[in-house]
């Protein structure tokens, strides 16, 4: 039981990884960016390059891939989508257009990394032995990644919640209109939030690569997973995202250890169906006005 | 939604074209090639496929070119990116064939991409010898597709032949009859599977756990820890890379160490020693060689000098024997003439030299002798069963991780 519980936490906080990143661009910068996984694969090369050139802990690489994430995705968003939002008359043509340029991006992504690592396969061992809780082993690497995701969302969410500057970001992320009206500068807070979601993306590649396989063209799983949490816990919320990444989490090893592995995937479409007949705005999600 | 079609097929339409090789000579032969370099299956590709077909067109350039009746002539390769989608093969060969006017094709990479294009070649009359195709139709195939041939193997006898390491052991007394059977949940997995517990229940074996995972699974406790608690003595898993890698690490973390470990696909792959070291001591996978044979190890030395990467020991070689197929063909006939060179790869009195050794097709298009089963052995995956070939090492069992 114990096993079930902790491995689901850990496939949890690796679900938190992928997803709060995403929560922060589409909640704030109302950007649907389906190049997420793109950029996550793309921290994760950066620690694998980092480690197996230099033999940098991927957790030390952190404070390198961080800031030049923040930096790339300030730029993409600054570059590339301020036009777009600029442009767009209501939120649903902002949607579509976003949908289809990040899409597109995500090619262009996958193309860069092929060209500058390859299609092969990256991996590395690193923290790979095992830690013993409760008479269960689980993989080191698992655990500091889960310790160093609950950091994060935690820090995200105190300064989400507690700073001036957060506070800014949650009153764009509620209306972008009347957050104008206020005296915020809403470009540059949806450049800042969309920046700092690709950092907090490309951070939780960075860990992953620890224990998953990763090549160029997985991004897209990631994507997908990325999406279904951060819809089933609500858009603009980080505790949404948190909850229903553990929630995804815990029961996807409970049916892959007591009914059937084969029913994992399965299971995660039932929950997300689930949200989005009785809670379609998301477990945290505010309804829409 | 009509906008993101729009989008796919406008984005797949801006295929990679790279065009390579020394085209200076008079004469030259066109070799058109379109495999994976982006979606799931690069990975593999990376590794088997491209690195094979360019080490091949290197060596045959740097020794003046295949010898055709009129004079010699030099390979010039077209590669097109598939994006591991079988409409994307079909598009390339098609391609391939009226806009690049390629004399001949290098097979696709994988099962599934190579049963999807044999239409293709078929239709347009381009012999299609594959080298990473495992397959149990191949009496169909050849029926229906004359100029499909077979090189790595059938999917039969290497689930046969991984039971039967498992008969061989239990019947020596090393091992127990309790075996855990996992596979990856597509075609693949879902018939090796089949097949081998077919073969492992009608020899007595208890199966004491099956189950199988989604493509793409990499949390992979649940399985280990379900397979774990049924103590079995053989663990066999008919995997793919991503998920052959976390099974692996994941046995490793729950200390699960059975007598035998088996995973199936990218076993073989050097990074798989890579990774985990002497910890790969006695991890049996699919394939194998025999790294004691000099053409091996002379095509691994001359594979590393190019690419800059060990071959796989497996599907690298038979990538590789592929085009030595095809040139010794065409060499054979002096011709550049696809129906003439399909005619003598038809005629199964026909053998040609390879690295894997002599290969011969029979009447069913299909290459009798290759490596079922490899095992990490002192840093090297040997073979440990073949049909045809020499060579073979003894099985070791594995004594535990640390």
């Amino acid at each position: 039981m114990f096993f079930i519980l902790i491995t689901g936490l850990l496939l949890g906080g690796t679900y938190a990884l992928i997803a709060m990143g995403l929560n922060l661009q589409y909640g704030v910068a109302r950007i649907m960016n389906l190049a997420n996984g793109e950029m996550l694969v793309a921290g994760g090369f950066a620690a694998f390059w980092v480690y197996t050139a230099g033999q940098v802990s991927p957790i030390a690489a952190l404070l390198v891939v961080a800031p030049v994430a923040f930096v790339v995705n300030w730029a993409i968003y600054r570059i590339m989508l301020r036009p777009l939002v600029k442009r767009a008359k209501s939120r649903g043509a902002l949607e579509v257009d976003s949908i289809l340029a990040t899409f597109g991006l995500s090619f262009a992504l996958v193309g860069i990394m092929t060209w500058f690592f390859g299609g092969g396969y990256f991996n590395y061992s690193y923290l790979s032995g095992r830690i013993d809780i409760f008479a269960s082993s689980y993989a080191q690497n698992r655990v500091v990644a889960f310790a160093i995701a609950s950091l994060l969302a935690a820090a995200l969410w105190v300064w989400l919640s507690y700073t001036r500057a957060g506070l800014r970001m949650r009153a764009v992320a509620v209306s972008p209109d009347s957050a104008r009206l206020v005296g915020i500068d809403v470009p540059a807070v949806s450049a800042l939030a969309f920046g700092l979601g690709g950092a907090v993306t490309a951070s939780g590649g960075a860990l992953i690569s620890m224990f998953f396989t990763l090549d160029a063209s997985v991004g897209i799983l990631f994507t997908m997973k990325a999406l279904i949490i951060v819809i089933m816990g609500g858009v603009g919320d980080i505790r949404g995202t948190i909850v229903a990444a553990l929630i995804l989490g815990i029961a996807e090893t409970f049916v892959a250890r007591v009914i059937d592995p084969g029913l994992t995937l399965a299971a995660a479409y039932v929950l997300f169906l689930g949200v989005l007949l009785f809670r379609p705005q998301g477990l945290f999600g505010r309804t829409p006005t | 939604m009509k906008r993101r079609n729009l989008m796919m097929s406008v984005a797949a339409g801006a295929m990679l074209a790279i065009s390579t090789g020394a085209a200076s000579a008079q004469d030259v032969i066109r070799m058109g090639a379109a495999a994976p370099k982006t979606g799931p299956l690069a990975g593999g590709a990376d590794v088997t496929h491209w690195p094979a077909v360019r080490l091949w067109v290197h060596q045959v350039n740097e020794a003046g070119g295949l010898q055709l009746a009129d004079g010699p002539a030099m390979i010039e390769l077209i590669e097109y990116d598939d994006q591991t989608n079988p409409q994307q093969t079909i598009q390339a060969a098609q391609r391939m064939a009226t806009q690049d006017q390629v004399d001949f094709m290098v097979a696709p990479y994988s099962t599934g991409l190579n049963l999807a294009a044999a239409p293709i070649f078929s239709q347009l009359g381009y012999p299609q010898i594959t080298g990473s195709n495992v397959t149990n139709q191949q009496p169909e195939l050849s029926a229906q597709f004359p100029g499909m041939f077979f090189v790595l193997g059938r999917t039969g006898v290497m689930a046969e032949d991984t039971a039967q390491v498992l008969v061989d052991l239990r019947d020596a007394g090393e091992i127990g009859n309790r075996v855990a059977l996992v596979n990856v949940a597509d075609a693949f997995g879902i018939e090796m599977a089949e097949i081998s517990r077919d073969v492992l229940e009608e020899n007595g074996f208890e199966i004491v756990y099956q189950t199988s995972y989604p493509l793409g699974t990499q949390d992979i406790a649940p399985i280990i820890d379900g397979a774990r608690a049924a103590e079995p003595d053989a663990f066999i898993a008919w995997s793919y890379p991503a998920d052959t890698f976390a099974l692996t690490d994941q046995a490793i973390v729950q200390n699960f160490s059975p007598s035998v470990f088996f995973t199936a696909v990218a076993t073989a792959f050097p990074s798989f020693e890579a990774r985990f070291g002497e910890q790969a001591e006695g991890v049996m996978g699919m394939g194998g060689v025999n790294p004691d044979d000099p053409a091996f190890q002379e095509f691994a030395e001359a594979h590393m000098e190019l690419t800059g990467q060990l071959p796989d020991y497996w599907a690298s070689a038979s990538t590789y024997a592929t085009l030595e197929i095809l040139g010794q063909a065409i060499e054979a006939t002096g011709s550049r003439d696809r129906a003439v060179v399909m005619e003598y790869l038809q005629d199964s009195s026909h053998e040609y030299d390879t690295v894997l050794g002599p290969v011969q097709f029979n009447d069913m298009n299909d290459n009798e002798r290759y490596w079922t089963v490899g095992q990490w052995q002192d840093g090297v995956f040997r073979g440990v069963a073949a049909r045809g070939r020499d060579g073979a090492a003894d099985v070791i069992l594995k004594d535990g991780w640390d």
